[in-house]
């Protein structure tokens, strides 16, 4: 099954539910574990909070969207991320470590459990940010 | 999300309900810290609490802390399934006070 699905949102925290909607809408329509599924809408959801919480850092309010889009072929699974935020210096992303217990940093964790490989590329004159997140399923 | 609050004695037990991310963390907060800091045993209840992300993980552990700190503590209760997980890829079972 072959899926290519995208869709824009406010940078605010309050699109994080709107984010996950659209993501369990998409991957209602791909046959998964359901456990599966909503270990994606984690990540996607992580990924997006990251774009609010970091690449807009300081900013209280903004009128800029970000993008995110879903792609399935055969069974590469593809969700990219979009921002005109901060640039993101990826040497800088580091989760913390997992024996060091205090609140935060985990977002990146999650991601990096839940999928093969997260990787910024440079390859969008529109955005500033380009985020893609790849597993195979 | 929403929330109540009961009291039983030096016990508060808070009832989350619905999705807590970071949207909803300082509301979330502002109802389970100054319960600690009243030296409250503070029960979060977590049967409706059906997505949770590492916002709101960072609630549990802020929270689990300041109890420690304070000599009081932080139980987790009934946990839902989708929570436990999100606990459990954190490693975080053996650290807060889950039953």
């Amino acid at each position: 099954m072959n899926i290519q699905e995208s869709k824009d949102f406010l940078v605010s925290t309050a699109s994080l539910k709107e984010v996950r909607t659209f993501s369990r809408e998409v991957f209602e329509k791909i046959n998964l574990p359901q456990d599966q599924k909503d270990e994606l809408v984690l990540a996607i959801a992580e990924a997006a909070q990251n774009i609010v919480k970091h690449a807009y850092k300081d900013v209280v309010e903004t009128s800029d969207r970000m993008e995110i889009k879903i792609s399935l072929k055969d069974k590469d699974l593809e969700i990219g991320f979009f921002d005109k935020g901060k640039a993101v210096i990826p040497e800088n992303i580091k989760h913390r470590k997992l024996d060091d217990i205090k609140p935060g940093g985990l977002g990146t964790f999650f991601i990096k459990q839940i999928m093969d490989a997260a990787v910024f590329k440079k390859d969008q004159k529109e955005w500033v940010n380009h985020l893609v997140l790849t597993k195979k399923i | 999300m929403t929330y109540k609050v009961t009291e039983e004695g030096n016990v508060s037990t808070v009832f989350l309900n619905g999705e807590i991310d970071m949207d909803v963390t300082e509301k979330a907060k502002e109802q389970i810290l100054p319960l600690v800091e009243a030296g409250k045993e503070v029960h979060l209840n977590l049967k409706d609490v059906s997505y949770m992300d590492s916002s709101g993980i960072s609630i549990l552990i802020e929270s689990h802390q300041k109890a420690l700190e304070l000599n009081t503590k932080v139980i987790i209760k009934e946990v839902s399934k989708s929570v436990l997980k999100v606990i459990m890829m954190a490693k975080l079972e053996q650290i807060l006070n889950l039953e």
